[in-house]
């Protein structure tokens, strides 16, 4: 069992656990992700690790409420456990070289990009973190992804924070004023990644974005999580999750992740159901 | 005075219409009377030719003495003296190419059905409470074992009986490698693995699960915690894809997936089980192993209408002989000598349908199977909904990867002599992850003698 040491509720859909976990804490790097399945009936789901301890063996996992299994993950509190909780895994992103880049979050994206960018703050690297949100009362982790970067740069879809637009009219803005990137990396949702890809294609700058595909063991195993990068399969789990973002099908990675869809409307009823007590 | 009837006595199974509609166990096991009767068919021949055909050499024709006489249990015991998991194999081994190929029986008529009558023994041993063995005193000495398929529960079980202190060590949430994630539960309840597993325990083996070897630790971290030896076992998981247009489409899974989905996750009590299997109507399945015919046999109980596509023709077919009857019983469909060109999607990026070409059989390969080659102008098309890929596995790179001093093949097997020593010191590995994918019992083989080799290698 792997007790959840402490939850932070970051805004109304997305929320922070860490978790006792030595044998992942020991090893964990940024860009590796972690799965966990609640208890015996559960799904294996994969979380990217947004931070670790590894005097204390924990390991933080930020997630949004967009399913049956988020859902019922952020009912649990502090002193509960999970069943199971494995990793690290996947390829660490690979730091060397980049001195000057752009971090680019959106969605809980930025709950991944932020322990990105503070390992290439860190290592010494020029950071532009561009984050973004549909409201200002959205805005999540603030005083962290400040630490963790040279330059913060926040948006909101409706303006409430005075930065309107998205987080790809930021970098527009950003390469049109001649910031000089020698690397842009994207995590956020699949359109958005591909929009940045488009945009840096032309200026020739060097992207990575981090793919999250529908998959079961993370080990290699199951192949549900292949990609096509580059005209190759690719294995998320064990060749990933970082790729080049250039390489990367997005509209075959955008129609994999809709295979389920009605299943997973399916789950989450079934979570109604329990949570309200009614018959299905 | 021998049971001299020609047929061996057939196995009680679930009606074919009944089972194809549930995951629940297909054969039913002999009855005590039955097991006796078919036990007296054996001869005892004195060079017990049986034996040689078995790759963990359980002393056959003395382990069915004892069902003759009616101790059931001491039957059981003598299997186990040799074989970790009896009744494991008793179900999933390929007799007829293994020890009753070479029954004396079988020159005329049918070989004595020992695969089931090691069924019964250990069946019935375990009923009844009394599937423990005994163990020598510890000894000091400890290993690590990665992956707990059979091939790493073998070597930790004879490991842990002579006395050794056994970690197994295991990347999935559950036990038993493929034998829980693989064969399906109606060919293999999965109880009964975990009941073969839980007699591991009682001898004193420590299974440790969620734990990813060459991720969250290395073979050399292993040896220098104070491991005296480490066995690799960790099998052939990465499932080949054929490199045809329309693989990544929605609803082409690779075997390991679908039955991933269904075995271990329990996608077919979706959604009391929280994970899903999405299936169309008609479910074609590439390939010709036990693999295929699993995941067929599962789509059929799922409700679709199930074709077998294999490039050669059924006597090239690599799976069990049962395994080709059963599916034939429960309706399958078989398009031999066939192969899948491209698979087309509609819109929406789903499978609509499988492009197919029909094959004939030329010159031999270097393995002495006749050649599949295409013929010419006989493209058709099948309408499907969904495509399960069994083509094989190759091995898993995450421990090459991370132990650069560990000597493997470039298709990525680890190398090993004979007995499972590899070429860096105090590691061992057998099964899949050494031979590439192949059978339960060759990996138990693989985890016995490397266990010999540790143990000669390492004396008490």
């Amino acid at each position: 069992m792997y007790p959840i040491v402490k939850k932070r509720v970051l805004n109304e859909t997305v929320t922070l656990m860490e978790i006792e976990a030595p044998l992942v804490a020991r090893k964990a790097m940024p860009g590796q992700f972690i799965i966990f399945r609640i208890d015996e009936e559960g799904e294996r789901v994969p979380l990217t690790i947004a931070g670790y301890d590894r005097e204390k063996g924990t390991v933080t996992i930020i997630f949004q409420k967009v399913g049956y299994t988020t859902e019922k993950l952020d009912s649990l509190n502090e002193g509960d456990s999970l069943l199971d909780f494995v990793g690290p895994l996947g390829e660490p992103t690979k730091t060397e070289g980049i001195n000057r880049c752009a971090v680019i979050g959106g969605g809980l994206g930025v709950a991944i990009a932020y322990p990105q960018a503070k390992a290439l703050h860190d290592a010494g690297a020029e950071v532009d973190l561009i984050v973004g949100f549909r409201n200002e009362h959205l805005i999540i982790l603030k005083d962290e992804l400040e630490a963790a970067c040279t330059n913060l740069i926040i948006m909101t879809d409706d303006g409430s924070n005075g930065n309107k637009g998205f987080v790809t009219q930021a970098l527009q803005k950003q390469l049109d004023a001649g910031r000089n990137y020698d690397t842009v990396i994207a995590i956020g949702p699949l359109p958005m990644m591909k929009a940045v890809c488009d945009m840096t294609r032309e200026p020739k700058i060097k992207t990575i974005v981090s793919m999250n595909p529908i998959m079961i063991d993370g080990t290699g195993m199951c192949g549900g999580c292949r990609l096509t990068v580059g005209g190759e399969t690719k294995f998320a789990c064990v060749d990933g999750p970082d790729f080049d973002g250039h390489l990367v099908d997005f509209d075959e990675a955008m129609a994999r992740g809709r295979m389920f869809r009605p299943e997973e409307a399916k789950a989450r009823e079934k979570h109604i159901c329990r949570l309200t007590g009614e018959e299905r | 005075m021998a049971n001299m009837s020609l047929q061996k006595h057939p196995m009680p199974e679930q009606d074919p219409q009944v089972r194809a509609g549930n995951f629940k166990e297909v054969a039913l096991g002999y009855t005590a009377d039955i097991a006796v009767e078919e036990a007296q068919r054996c001869l005892h021949c004195k060079n017990a030719p049986c034996v040689s055909g078995c790759p963990v050499n359980v002393p056959i024709p003395d382990f069915i003495d004892k069902i003759k006489e009616g101790d059931f249990n001491g039957a059981y015991q003598v299997i186990r003296s040799q074989n970790a998991l009896p009744a494991i194999c008793g179900r999933v081994c390929p007799q007829e190419s293994q020890c009753e190929s070479k029954c004396v029986r079988g020159i005329k008529g049918e070989p004595v059905g020992i695969g089931r009558l090691e069924r019964f023994a250990a069946d019935t041993a375990m009923a009844q409470g009394k599937a423990v063995t005994d163990k020598a005193a510890p000894c000091g000495k400890r290993a690590a074992v990665i992956g707990s398929g059979p091939a790493g529960l073998t070597c930790a079980g004879e490991l842990a009986k002579a006395g050794w202190d056994v970690t197994v060590y295991e990347a999935l949430h559950t036990a038993g490698g493929v034998l829980m994630y693989g064969i399906p539960e109606f060919r293999l309840p999965k109880a009964l693995v975990e009941r073969e597993i839980s007699t591991l325990k009682e001898l004193g083996v420590k299974i440790v699960t969620n734990a990813v070897a060459g991720k969250a630790f290395t073979v050399d971290e292993l040896l220098e915690e104070g491991n005296d030896a480490v066995f690799i076992g960790s099998g052939a998981g990465l499932p080949n894809f054929q490199k045809i247009p329309g693989e990544s489409l929605c609803g082409v899974y690779s075997a390991n997936e679908f039955l991933t989905r269904l075995n271990l996750m329990k996608a077919y009590t979706f959604p009391e089980h929280d994970t899903p299997v999405k299936i169309g109507k008609h479910v074609a399945v590439v390939g010709g192993g036990n693999v295929a015919m699993d995941a067929a046999r599962c789509a059929k109980r799922l409700g679709a209408e199930v074709t077998i596509l294999y490039r050669r023709s059924e006597a090239e077919m690599p799976a069990r002989a049962e395994e080709v009857h059963h599916a034939k019983e429960e309706g399958i469909n078989f398009h031999m000598l066939t192969a899948p060109t491209s698979i087309e999607g509609d819109e929406n990026g789903f499978v609509k349908a499988i492009r197919c070409i029909e094959m004939q059989l030329g010159e031999p390969d270097d393995r002495g199977r006749r050649r599949p080659v295409p013929v010419e102008g006989s493209e058709y098309e099948l309408p499907m909904e969904t495509v399960i890929i069994a083509i094989g596995n190759s091995p898993n790179p995450l421990i090459k990867k991370t132990t650069p001093d560990l000597p493997t093949e470039r298709w990525g097997g680890i190398q090993t002599d004979e007995n499972g020593r590899t070429g860096k010191k105090n590691v061992y590995a057998g099964g899949d992850a050494v031979t590439g994918a192949a059978t339960v019992i060759l990996a138990m083989g693989a985890g016995k003698k490397a266990a010999a080799a540790i143990l000669e290698d390492h004396p008490c």
